[in-house]
């Protein structure tokens, strides 16, 4: 008599395709997953309770590390909630830095994002010529705020600094660049017959299932929800220029890749416009009280990061302090479909799928 | 060499073989230890990377470096593991990757024998390098080795088949199963090499070969991104070098029996160029399987267990079972 058992296997916190310290205990039958539990926290650094101690300026640098591969718009998401609830004019100028910076850093991020999902897949080269072109970025950004990953940038009110002389054009000689580069990317992989079997129909939901789970991002546009809070609700200059969002049809990986692939795109025709009509000179720190006292009550704001719809809800009580501060992380929300869509796939789409959510564990556990 | 094959068993004969046996492993393995540097040189500069270039001049010595390093390390046994099985499976995945070497020729005159049944003893002994990974798999008494060791196992019994199939083509153009006589019987040009009368065959022969070989994009028993290292997960030191060391010997065996059955082993191309010796020929010719394979590795993402499955029994089987049909009628009506 043959007898058969499931077999409980722990996915991570050591694992080469958990990007990071993040953790599935999946039990399973033969290579089919039966139950998948993922195990979140071993990154917790309460972030939100440390900020309750310190002053709006000073959580800034606690942004960063949240979403670590999108710094910018983390930064732009807290002084954006503040910015809102003190009602601050912006300059111009500054207004346009930060909106150079966030498409620099979504393009930045999807290049993290592809060349990851390729090494998830097996393909080794993705990555490293993705990095080579988000080199360039980081470089950009050195130059610009002198950090490479945790950029502590934006301020209320403005940004820290200014862009240092010829740093415009050499953004404006970036964007050929990378389109060139994307035919290349193309070439070499999205039509890879290996590659796209491998993401096609792969975890499949629909866009009410989509909803109910409160998924954002390319996550929730793979399946037909036109929902992009830059288009929907535009904060900072987005109305003002011209861009698709791009949307799916079988909320599949397959329609992620090709979201975010051409994501990338229409971040870098935001890029072009926004250099055009950057302003020649101007402030790039608003009329701002030396100590940021926001007046007594509650706030959400909420922006578009590369992942999803990142959020601050700030309570304040008219202190330099919040008195609560909540950050949506879009990593966090968008995993918790993770055990649903994993049951009775294998152990090889569950490395596809989990690629394809597109998580920084810095954020997952905040 | 054929003469000295025929001569009587005295002790003096005994000595020279083995002799020539020994040489011949220097010979692999310095093979291998400059096809991983070869690999990773061409990887990197596929990737931008300049490679290994630390150790000696332009990083000659890595490999031996990391040869050291893996001797020299702690052989690590796990408790739970089954202590005989684990320490034989590597010499069972090792052992037939050199045995197989034997039947190869490499010119005219340089071979160690010549079997009658050549191609079926080169299927035969590479089948149970298989046996030592699932063994390798079970053993560890490790999760991740275990699907790794299942994996291969699936893939070996997929992929065997359409690879033996593939070759049926041309044992029938050449009557033969010997490998000296395969070779002799492609002509003078590059066209009448069985490359191309046998493009099917060919074509089928090098994707399954590839999956033989463990390597991307089918390199599901090890597939790093899923299994982490799969079934060798838990092998350190020596022991792990034995796996790797049997995959590159077979990317020598897989690459030379290439060489010999489809790209005309030491023929030249053409018939005014054969003033060039033909072991330089066969080395160019292996060459560039060897690159190919490293070649495919930069480029390719691995593929699913159940697609594999299918690819191997859905369109490899039928189409080298298709080529054996044709071949054969195509023989019937026109050689014999």
């Amino acid at each position: 008599m043959i007898r058969t058992e499931e077999l409980l296997l722990n996915v991570g916190p050591q694992h080469p395709s958990t990007h990071g310290v993040f953790r599935i205990v999946v039990k399973l039958d033969g290579e089919v997953i039966k139950e998948a539990t993922p195990v979140m926290g071993y990154l917790h650094r309460g972030t939100e309770k440390l900020a309750e101690n310190l002053n709006y300026t000073q959580i800034i640098p606690y942004t960063d590390r949240m979403d670590y591969v999108s710094a910018m718009t983390n930064n732009y998401v807290l002084v954006h909630a503040v910015e809102k609830m003190m009602q601050l004019e912006i300059p111009e100028r500054a207004e346009f830095l930060r909106l150079i910076v966030m498409e620099l850093q979504r393009v930045a991020s999807h290049l993290v994002w592809w060349g990851t999902y390729l090494l998830d897949i097996g393909a080794m080269s993705p990555f490293l010529y993705a990095f080579r072109d988000r080199e360039i970025i980081i470089d950009l950004f050195n130059e610009l705020c002198g950090a490479r990953l945790t950029y502590n940038y934006m301020r209320v009110g403005g940004v820290k600094w200014d862009a240092p002389e010829g740093w415009i054009d050499k953004v404006r000689e970036f964007i050929p660049y990378m389109r060139k580069k994307m035919e290349e990317y193309d070439r070499l992989v999205s039509g890879n017959e290996i590659f796209l079997t491998r993401i096609k129909g792969v975890g499949t939901y629909d866009a009410q299932t989509a909803i109910d789970f409160g998924l954002s991002g390319a996550n929730l546009r793979c399946t037909g929800v036109n929902w992009d809070i830059r288009k929907n609700e535009p904060y900072s200059l987005y109305d003002r220029f011209e861009f698709d969002v791009p949307l799916g049809t079988n909320g599949d990986c397959y329609d992620r890749y090709f979201i975010r692939m051409e994501e990338l795109r229409q971040s870098l025709r935001i890029l072009e416009q926004a250099i055009e009509q950057f302003p020649k000179d101007g402030e790039i720190m608003g009329k701002v009280p030396r100590v940021i006292r926001p007046p007594a009550g509650e706030i959400y704001a909420r922006i578009e990061s590369p992942r999803g719809e990142i959020g601050c809800y700030i309570v304040s009580k008219g202190k330099a302090e919040p008195y609560r501060l909540k950050f949506r992380r879009p990593s966090f929300v968008n995993l918790q479909i993770l055990p649903k869509l994993l049951v009775g796939e294998t152990m090889t789409n569950l490395i596809t799928i989990l690629g394809g959510v597109d998580i920084v564990v810095g954020e997952v556990d905040c | 060499m054929g003469t000295w094959l025929q001569e009587p068993l005295t002790w003096t004969n005994f000595a020279i073989f083995l002799a020539w046996g020994v040489v011949f492993l220097f010979i692999v393995l310095g093979f291998v230890t400059y096809a991983i540097y070869f690999e990773r040189k061409v990887i990197g500069w596929m990737q931008l990377r300049i490679g290994p270039n630390r150790v000696g001049p332009l990083g000659l010595f890595q490999t031996l470096a990391d040869i050291f390093k893996l001797l020299i390390k702690e052989d690590t046994i796990p408790r739970k593991a089954d202590r005989w099985l684990f320490i034989l499976a590597p010499v069972i995945t090792y052992v037939p990757s050199f045995a197989v070497l034997v039947v190869i020729p490499y010119t005219d005159s340089l071979y160690f024998t010549d079997l009658n049944v050549g191609l079926l003893y080169y299927g035969a002994l590479s089948c149970i390098s298989t046996i030592g990974i699932i063994l390798a798999g079970w053993a560890s008494n490790n999760k991740y080795s275990l699907l790794g060791g299942m994996r291969s196992a699936a893939q070996m019994i997929s992929y065997e088949i359409p690879l033996v199939i593939s070759v049926v083509g041309v044992i029938l153009l050449n009557g033969s199963l010997s490998l000296r006589t395969i070779v002799n019987g492609q002509g003078d040009y590059f066209w009448q090499w069985n490359f191309l009368p046998q493009i099917i065959g060919f074509v089928v022969f090098i994707i399954a070969a590839v999956s033989e070989l463990n390597r991307t994009p089918f390199d599901l028993p090890e597939a790093e991104s899923e299994l982490v290292a799969g079934y060798h997960v838990e092998y350190s030191g020596f022991r792990f070098a034995f796996f790797m060391l049997a995959e590159y010997v077979y990317v020598f065996a897989i690459a030379s029996l290439t060489t010999v059955l489809f790209l005309g082993g030491w023929h030249a191309p053409f018939p005014f160029l054969t003033f060039i010796p033909g072991i330089i020929w066969f080395i160019l010719k292996f060459m560039f399987c060897v690159f190919f394979l490293f070649w495919l590795r930069a480029t390719m993402p691995r593929i699913r267990v159940d697609q594999l499955m299918s690819f191997g029994w859905k369109v490899l089987l039928p189409l080298s079972l298709i080529n054996v049909f044709v071949t054969a009628i195509y023989v019937e009506l026109f050689i014999k």
